[in-house]
């Protein structure tokens, strides 16, 4: 209409010229849409506050703890392994909100029906999930390492020169031991632990965003997620015998989780980075499944 | 121009879509006209490839919908459900479409004045009243300035104002030479809008012609009889090969019969000559709707299992009409 038209009055109307922009144009429309709905920003503020919140909170409270003489578990995995410490509590809980990020990402796309939109501009499909992949891990990679280094600076200003008076029983003799807590991004395996945390949580949106797409409903895939994650993943800790072991350290998070700590621990069955690729393999596996299905079924 | 071939789409035992085919041409609007459930919006998702068919194709200007690289320069589409994330601005949803497509973002202000809805468009579609929506929904389907349009009850929960307005924009995208094809359960919607209907009821073709004849065809012409010896009278007219119905009496007035099959100067000539007194007497057209009903109904009765109907959709119209 607002072109001018060489062609006959009686023709159909010249298209308007648009350029041809492929996936490019498929990824910055991704994009619009990850940064125009609400639900987006208020998640990843409630990541980062949770995620900093109980960092904070949980490392001081426990270090009070063991101040008072009080003695627990998390007070003595506070001395022995302090960056684990940090990175565990408040990334532990705000990983939820990377979870629900991720499946609803794709699934709210379904209970409004956006998806028809979507897959009537770009009906080729894959390449929809591929850019939502792609823009949504960027979103998250980016948020994930700001915060996974702030916990660790904030847990560290805690930490950092605390001296702990442990008391214990040792051949019938009570014995006291002082011990000045420290920790630093030069000591060994703590610099990939925090960036491994970081990339975790990536790794971790796109296994939820694959889980969306394969089951398409909010509820039912946020639930299956952090049941995963939460639940049966560590529960397969239980299982007896050596293949339980093996079972155990392969399942997605289980795996994954290993990257994020700066200590290897007795036992363990795979590498840090070993179990970063297991995760990730999963992943591919789960997203490689949704788009599949994306190609199938009925929108 | 959009073609069907055969389509045929099932969701577990229900048959939506059964074996149909037709063609819908540029430079006319092009009514899809069934009851609910017949299977309008099934069809439209199949062409549309949102939906895989059981069997046939469906092309748009020869090419099947999911081989377009940019769609929406060669067909809009407005379909039925909602397709917009409610807490999404309206300018933001066109905004997506159009990077999708390689559509500079001046055509997103572009569509939004032709629907106007500038003014509003930063705001969140939750807000919107059902008639803003579709006003979304048409920016939509006009973003790419495609040649082709399917609209899937675009005037569901207008105000007439936007009725008037919805008519009026597909009779000039129609004046255009572009095809619109454009669904409805409403005949008499349809009756003013469009000037070729497809017609279908349970999934299958029931009839397809210009909108002229398909008026003149099914709109019956009858007669309104009002007399106080109206049984004596509706036997007269039967010996003479007419039709009467006795309506439904009205209060305080004498018996009314519905007369088909004898022009209104008979129906007096008979009277006079029995001596029988009338209260009124009135020529009427049926009406679309009625015809349409009754049509579409004979559609549901027989669809399914009578293969006599699928293969000659002609003869149902026909048997609908000469019934009454």
């Amino acid at each position: 209409m607002s072109t001018v038209s060489t062609a006959p009055a009686a023709q159909a109307p010249a298209p308007i010229p648009a350029r041809r922009s492929g996936f490019a144009g498929v990824m910055l429309g991704e994009w619009t849409k990850i940064r125009s709905v609400r639900s987006t920003v208020w998640t990843l503020i409630i990541f980062v506050v949770v995620s900093l919140g109980l960092t904070a909170l949980l490392t001081w409270l426990t270090l009070n703890a063991i101040s008072n003489g009080r003695r627990s578990d998390a007070a003595s995995s506070i001395v022995t392994d302090p960056v684990n410490f940090i990175l565990g509590t408040g990334l532990g809980l705000g990983q939820l909100a990377i979870c629900v990020l991720g499946v609803l990402v794709i699934t709210s796309e379904y209970s409004t029906g956006a998806i028809r939109s979507a897959l009537l501009a770009v009906p080729r499909r894959y390449p929809v999930m591929l850019a939502k992949g792609l823009v949504f891990a960027a979103v998250v990679i980016v948020v994930g390492e700001i915060v996974a280094f702030l916990s660790f600076f904030i847990g560290r200003a805690l930490v950092n020169g605390h001296v702990v008076t442990l008391r214990g029983n040792e051949a019938g003799q009570v014995v006291t031991v002082h011990h000045t807590i420290t920790v630093s991004l030069s000591q060994p395996g703590v610099l990939q632990a925090v960036v491994g945390s970081g990339l975790y949580l990536t790794v971790l949106g796109l296994f939820s965003l694959a889980i969306g797409g394969l089951i398409r409903h909010t509820a039912g895939a946020i639930t299956a997620v952090i049941g995963m994650v939460l639940v049966i993943f560590p529960l397969a800790g239980l299982l007896p015998s050596s293949w339980g072991a093996h079972v155990h350290a392969y399942l997605p998070t289980i795996a994954g989780q290993l990257i994020t700590q700066d200590k290897t621990t007795a036992g363990q069955l795979l590498s840090a980075w070993q179990g970063f690729g297991v995760f990730c393999a999963w992943t591919v596996l789960l997203m490689a499944a949704a788009i599949f299905l994306l190609q199938k079924r009925d929108a | 121009m959009i073609e069907a071939q055969d389509l045929t789409k099932r969701y577990g035992d229900k048959l939506a879509v059964d074996h149909l085919s037709f063609k819908v041409e540029p430079g006319r609007v092009t009514g899809f006209l069934g009851p609910n459930g017949a299977g309008k919006s099934t069809t439209m998702r199949l062409v549309l490839g949102l939906d895989r068919p059981n069997t046939g194709t469906a092309t748009i200007n020869g090419r099947p919908y999911a081989q377009l690289a940019q769609p929406l320069l060669t067909v809009g589409a407005l379909l039925e459900a909602k397709a917009m994330h409610p807490g999404r601005s309206a300018r933001n949803h066109l905004l997506f479409l159009a990077q999708t497509q390689g559509l500079p973002s001046r055509r997103v202000d572009e569509v939004l004045d032709l629907v106007g809805l500038r003014e509003v468009a930063n705001q969140r579609v939750r807000g919107y009243s059902l008639g803003m929506s579709q006003r979304v929904g048409i920016a939509a389907a006009m973003l790419g300035n495609p040649s082709v349009l399917l609209l899937d009850e675009p005037v569901n929960g207008l105000d007439p104002e936007g009725i008037l307005w919805i008519r009026n924009l597909m009779k000039h995208l129609a004046s255009e030479q572009r095809t619109i094809f454009v669904s409805s359960h409403l005949m008499n919607e349809m009756a003013v809008t469009a000037d070729h209907l497809i017609v279908i009821g349970k999934g299958k073709l029931i009839a397809e012609s210009s909108t002229q004849e398909f008026i003149e065809r099914s709109s019956e012409k009858t007669v309104l009889v009002r007399s106080p010896d109206a049984g004596a009278l509706a036997d007269l007219i039967a010996a003479e090969g007419g039709k009467a119905i006795p309506q439904d009496p009205a209060e305080g007035r004498a018996a009314a019969l519905s007369v088909t099959g004898m022009e209104a100067p008979r129906i007096g000539e008979i009277a006079a000559a029995n001596r029988i007194v009338l209260h009124e007497l009135t020529p009427r057209l049926g009406s679309l709707e009625e015809a349409f009903i009754e049509m579409t109904a004979g559609s549901v009765e027989y669809g399914g299992d009578t293969p006599a109907v699928a293969q000659e959709p002609a003869a149902s119209v026909t048997s609908a009409g000469s019934s009454q």
